[in-house]
């Protein structure tokens, strides 16, 4: 019997949670704000979907209801992918060890 | 390119998206992490258009669209103050929110491009996929959206309250889940919109109860729900990356909740089901007798601190607000002339969201080798001469640990009363958020310096 494809990105989910628990746990409390200003730029790889969702318009024409959708994903993504990678290089900037 | 290669790329970016998270366990490894995750979301991109091979005139717009939105992030990134933080993270969720409700709606439309199937017959699965991605993304836009307003002050950070709340909440939610039954039935437009269009409506009733003051557990809360939000995107689409990226921001966010709730020694459902201060009224006013308190100027604090052999600095949200790091720091520069020890005490929930403290200290070029967390330094308070308590209020109440009658009776507390001296600057003798009265004012130990956090700092720094 074949196992249905659901399953094996099921497992990837499950097993990203797992990654992630641990992964999350290790970081140190002082960048926690890092961490979510860059959990927030990654969760922005949602953009695959927008930019496929604009480029696949079933009708031949470039704007329609489906692809507008698409094209004002991309821009609220890509705020959140320049901003979000930005702001947290320019926090970890500042993190420095005492001067000798 | 095929679809084995592409899904392999993906993995690859989703690889590094980890990578980019492992860095943060050390503020060394920090800055390569982040160059991993903009390694990972360039790879995606680039995949993304070589699978999808149309380069016509729609790439060009596909294009103009990125640069437009680039172009925004990197202004308000580069402009955007450390005070602000919090308000910029809650923001930026509500547009990954909101982007995931876009990317469901265009595939609900146009179901062919994302082989799910036919108008009104797409498949099962991704049905509810893409339902629960489109659900969970709106109930993050609208509750960043409030929380943004709370934290910005456009909103009152009062905790707004009504009777039958949480069972309307709860209804509500119930109602979703049938309708996305009704949904996968009937395969109706109007109930994917009327699904949408109420979990809007959830975000807002979620957030509106929860206090300025919770809002560290309400940021990390809606981090989770953003990757929960993109992880059922990921499975809609059929996307490795998104599903890697969707588990791990949403288990991050869940940990980042868990933690500020520990820090404030309350349930996560307390927490979520609204105001702290609503519950215990009786308690403030009882111990609203008048009680002596020794008040002091700049002159007394730098005297004091000039002398001590060793100072701990406790800040708080109060320091965020009257934005008096900078000012903080050279005060501790005049100090370290004078041969005082100085380190700093962070409480897990002081400030607005998960490490707000550490940040605005960073952007005062203080060392983070010389800030501490609470286990780290709550010992060392003993051994200290004096404790400088700037902007930080209930989070130094010795109440939590001495009177069971009171609300925040068990949550952690810096042990601030156990310095020889404590330095207390505040505006006045008010409660804080808790509307609890804080003990430690009336401490003989305790000289109330009353002042804005900003100007106090700069006397003593004169006076030093």
């Amino acid at each position: 019997m074949e196992i249905d494809p659901f399953i094996f990105r099921f497992s990837i989910f499950i097993l990203s949670i797992f990654v992630g628990y641990y992964v999350v746990w290790s970081v140190t409390p002082s960048l926690h704000t890092p961490l979510m200003s860059v959990t927030n730029a990654i969760s922005s790889v949602i953009i695959v979907g927008a930019i496929i969702a604009a480029l696949a318009s079933s009708s031949g024409k470039i704007f329609e209801t489906s692809s507008i959708f698409g094209f004002l994903a991309i821009i609220l993504a890509a705020v959140n992918i320049f901003g979000g990678f930005l702001v947290t290089q320019r926090m970890l900037q500042m993190y420095k060890k005492k001067k000798k | 390119m095929s679809a084995n290669l592409s899904a392999t790329f993906y993995l690859i970016s989703g690889i590094l998206f980890i990578l980019a998270l492992r860095g943060l366990s050390s503020p060394e490894t920090s800055r390569q992490g982040n160059y991993f995750g903009i390694a990972g979301m360039v790879i995606a991109i680039i995949v993304t258009f070589l699978s999808v091979g149309n380069f016509g005139s729609g790439f060009i717009y596909v294009f103009i669209f990125l640069v437009i939105g680039g172009s925004i992030g990197s202004f308000i990134a580069f402009r955007i103050p450390m005070t602000a933080m919090p308000e910029l993270v809650a923001g930026f969720h509500s547009l990954v929110g909101l982007a995931a409700v876009f990317v469901a709606i265009s595939a609900f439309l146009n179901p062919e491009a994302f082989n799910l199937g036919s108008i009104g017959n797409i498949k099962l699965a991704s049905l509810i996929e893409m339902s629960l991605g489109a659900a969970i993304g709106a109930i993050t836009f609208s509750g960043s959206i409030i929380a943004f307003l709370k934290l910005r002050g456009i909103m009152s950070g009062a905790p707004i309250t009504f009777k039958g709340q949480h069972f309307i909440n709860l209804f509500i939610g119930l109602t979703i889940i049938f309708l996305i039954y009704y949904l996968c039935r009937s395969q109706s437009p109007n109930i994917f919109w009327t699904i949408v269009g109420i979990s809007f409506f959830v975000g807002v009733l979620l957030i509106i109860p929860i206090g300025g003051a919770d809002m560290p557990v309400v940021i990390s809360m809606l981090n989770s729900y953003s990757g929960w939000a993109a992880a059922g995107i990921g499975f809609t689409l059929e996307n490795t990356a998104l599903i890697i990226t969707g588990a791990l921001v949403g288990s991050s966010g869940a940990i980042l909740s868990y933690i500020m709730c520990k820090g404030m020694n309350r349930s996560f459902f307390n927490v979520i089901l609204g105001g702290w201060g609503a519950t215990d009224q009786t308690s403030s006013s009882k111990s609203k007798e008048q009680k002596p308190t020794k008040s002091g100027n700049a002159d007394d604090a730098a005297f004091l601190m000039k002398n001590a052999s060793s100072v701990i600095i406790v800040p708080g949200y109060g320091m965020a607000v009257a934005q008096a790091q900078h000012a903080l720091r050279e005060m501790v520069d005049a100090l370290k002339k004078n041969g005082v020890k100085v380190s700093y005490a962070i409480h897990p929930v002081a400030g607005r969201m998960p490490g707000h403290m550490n940040v605005l200290l960073a952007e005062a070029n203080v060392p983070y080798d010389e800030v501490f967390e609470l286990e780290e330094i709550n010992n060392d308070f003993a051994n200290c001469d004096v404790a400088y308590v700037i902007g930080a209020n209930d989070v130094t109440n010795p109440v939590a640990k001495s009177d069971p009658q009171s609300p925040i009776y068990g949550m952690p507390v810096l042990d601030v009363e156990k310095s020889k001296s404590v330095l207390f600057v505040k505006r006045s003798l008010s409660p804080g958020y808790a509307g609890i009265d804080n003990d430690l004012f009336y401490r003989d130990n305790t000289l109330m310096l009353f002042a804005d956090a900003k100007k106090m700092t700069e006397e003593i720094v004169k006076s030093l």
